[in-house]
């Protein structure tokens, strides 16, 4: 499958790979509006770690045997036919955390603000690149299919 | 090949899944006592208490059995194991032959001897139709106040559904804290203010002797301590113990639940079992014993599936691990609630202003147990750490701070984790 690598070297800590998978997530998809207007405000589902020099996008890295799906007691993660990315239908999801406690990348986050689901990277459900990767100016992040080894 | 699975909740699907992975043709058969669709028993506590409606309760999609094939027998018992001549005797005489067994028979609530407890109003609460019949009975009778044996996870859960349905509620439980299982003493304590701060009643270091009534129903149950205490019903929560009845008179081995080897087969070949009727090595305690919790019981049958479809997998044991919200707390705890003896080490911080309380028990550098109330987020991280025994000396001061992320670990663990199967940084 197509996935979202992270070269740590090239990243420089911008964050705006956060901002823009906010306003995807938003319902506007306005940049503006998701941050002026939108109340709950949507939430980033990449996270940017950063500790002294070193730092890295990181989302879900959508595991082939993914302790979320193998977790979850409603059946809500499941994995997308078409694109091969973990998701969470959020009509499902109980907010039981399940996922939370057994996810060893710590990228799945309880959205409070709206109706307490899980939510975590969808890889932008199926565009072609996910916002994230299109809008890193070093390009720290990229989307590729790879023959893994 | 023909796969038969005595069994249809988490670990029976994890061995569907894993077949049909590697299996496109082969036939499966799955025998169920209950008559649904494949449901989630955690859910039964948000259906009793109106958080949800029936239609979210199924684990799968509706067409989950057409769509890998499956041949189901729901509403039917197994009454009998042949283990020699591989067939399996169902409760109206018909036999069913198999080639690989998965026995996924999940556990069975624990009722303690209890004088009376053939009563009308007497519930355990584990499956759908124990949720069912308690609502039809709170709706029926006026039920005012019922009492709740356990307080453990499947204690609190019938006791928050039930106040959620407007009853008064007393939880007696034998040790001295609620959750002991689950949580240190410190974790306990701030639910339990919590549930009192609800209005639930809380009894501990106590149990019930005899429910007491007449033919019409419940009226009160008698202590041990001698006190009683008014109520129209009764529900037995304090947990389940593997379902190993159908072994009896068969030559697979239990203890107190099935032996398997690391392939989750049985002794007899072509016999697996998975779930919460299976015991498995406590990776943290080392010891073999039962572990019911979900995770483990897809990720059991989902191995089993693997290996009875030709494709060897391994399954390492696991370790006791939970995450419930109570009253609206979130919380998560993982491995050792408390440090046994000498020579642990532990690192904790308590926000009694925000309800946040966070613990890590270390042993020679590595994390062996977790526990997290009121703020859960990224938790996993730490389950990682456990499951994979990494040395965190190094970033031991750092362990609870917030900015302690998955950069904080070292880099080896960190290319280890992202080289796993299919997973890359």
């Amino acid at each position: 499958m197509k996935r979202i690598y992270v070269h740590e070297e090239y990243c420089i800590g911008c964050r705006l790979c956060e901002i823009h998978c906010l306003v995807q997530h938003s319902r506007s998809k306005k940049i503006l509006k998701a941050f002026k207007e939108e109340f709950p405000r949507a939430v980033s589902r990449v996270l940017v770690e950063e500790h002294g020099y070193l730092s890295f996008a990181l989302q879900c890295r959508h595991c082939e045997e993914a302790p979320c799906l193998e977790a979850c007691i409603t059946g809500a993660m499941y994995r997308d036919k078409r694109t091969d990315a973990v998701l969470c239908n959020e009509k499902k999801c109980v907010g039981c955390w399940m996922c939370i406690m057994v996810c060893p990348f710590g990228v799945i986050k309880r959205d409070l603000e709206s109706n307490k689901v899980a939510s975590k990277c969808d890889l932008c459900l199926g565009e072609e690149m996910p916002v994230c990767v299109q809008n890193c100016p070093n390009e720290a992040l990229t989307f590729e299919e790879r023959t893994e080894t | 090949m023909n796969y038969t699975i005595i069994g249809n909740s988490a670990a029976a699907v994890g061995a569907v899944e894993a077949i049909r992975r590697y299996d496109r043709k082969g036939e499966i058969v799955v025998v169920s006592r209950e008559p649904y669709s494949v449901y989630s028993r955690p859910l039964i506590s948000h259906l009793l208490a109106g958080h949800i409606q029936e239609n979210r309760i199924f684990y799968r999609e509706k067409d989950f059995y057409k769509r890998n094939r499956i041949q189901t027998f729901l509403r039917r018992e197994v009454k009998a194991i042949q283990a020699k001549s591989h067939l399996l005797l169902l409760d109206d005489g018909e036999r069913l032959g198999f080639e690989k067994l998965l026995i996924a028979t999940g556990g069975c609530p624990i009722i303690p001897p209890v004088k009376g407890i053939n009563r009308r109003g007497v519930f355990t609460f584990t499956t759908w139709d124990d949720a069912k019949e308690i609502r039809r009975y709170v709706r029926k009778k006026p039920v005012e106040s019922a009492v709740v044996i356990g307080g453990g996870l499947i204690g609190l859960k019938a006791m928050e559904a039930l106040m959620a349905l407007g009853l008064r509620i007393t939880v007696i439980e034998l040790m001295d804290r609620i959750l002991s299982a689950t949580f240190d003493k410190k974790a306990s304590e701030m639910i339990e203010r919590q549930l009192k701060a609800k209005g639930a009643n809380l009894i501990t270091e106590n149990t019930v002797e005899e429910i007491l009534g007449s033919h019409n129903g419940i009226e009160e149950v008698l202590l041990k301590d001698g006190r009683r205490l008014k109520c129209q019903m009764v529900i037995f929560g304090i947990g389940v113990v593997p379902n190993i009845g159908l072994l009896k008179d068969t030559p697979i081995r239990s203890n107190k639940g099935i032996r398997v080897n690391i392939h989750m087969e049985t002794n007899i070949s072509s016999i697996y079992a998975a779930g919460d009727v299976v015991e498995i090595p406590d990776i943290l305690l080392d010891t073999v014993r039962p572990i019911a919790i979900w995770p483990n019981a897809y990720r059991q049958g989902w191995i089993a599936g693997c290996n009875m479809a030709g494709t060897p997998r391994r399954y390492e044991g696991s370790f006791a691990m939970n995450s419930i919200e109570i009253c609206g707390i979130p919380t998560i705890s993982v491995g050792m609630a408390e440090a046994p003896e000498n020579g642990f080490e532990i690192i904790q911080e308590l926000d009694s202003k925000s309800g946040t309380y966070k613990k890590i028990i270390l042993k020679d550098g590595v994390i062996v147990g977790a526990i997290f109330i009121g703020e859960i987020d990224r938790a996993g991280i730490y389950t990682g750490l456990i499951r994979e025994k990494i040395d965190v000396s190094g970033v031991k001061d750092i362990l609870l701070r917030e900015d302690f992320g998955f950069i904080s670990l070292p880099r080896e663990y960190r290319k280890h984790l992202v080289r796993g199967e299919g997973v890359f940084l």
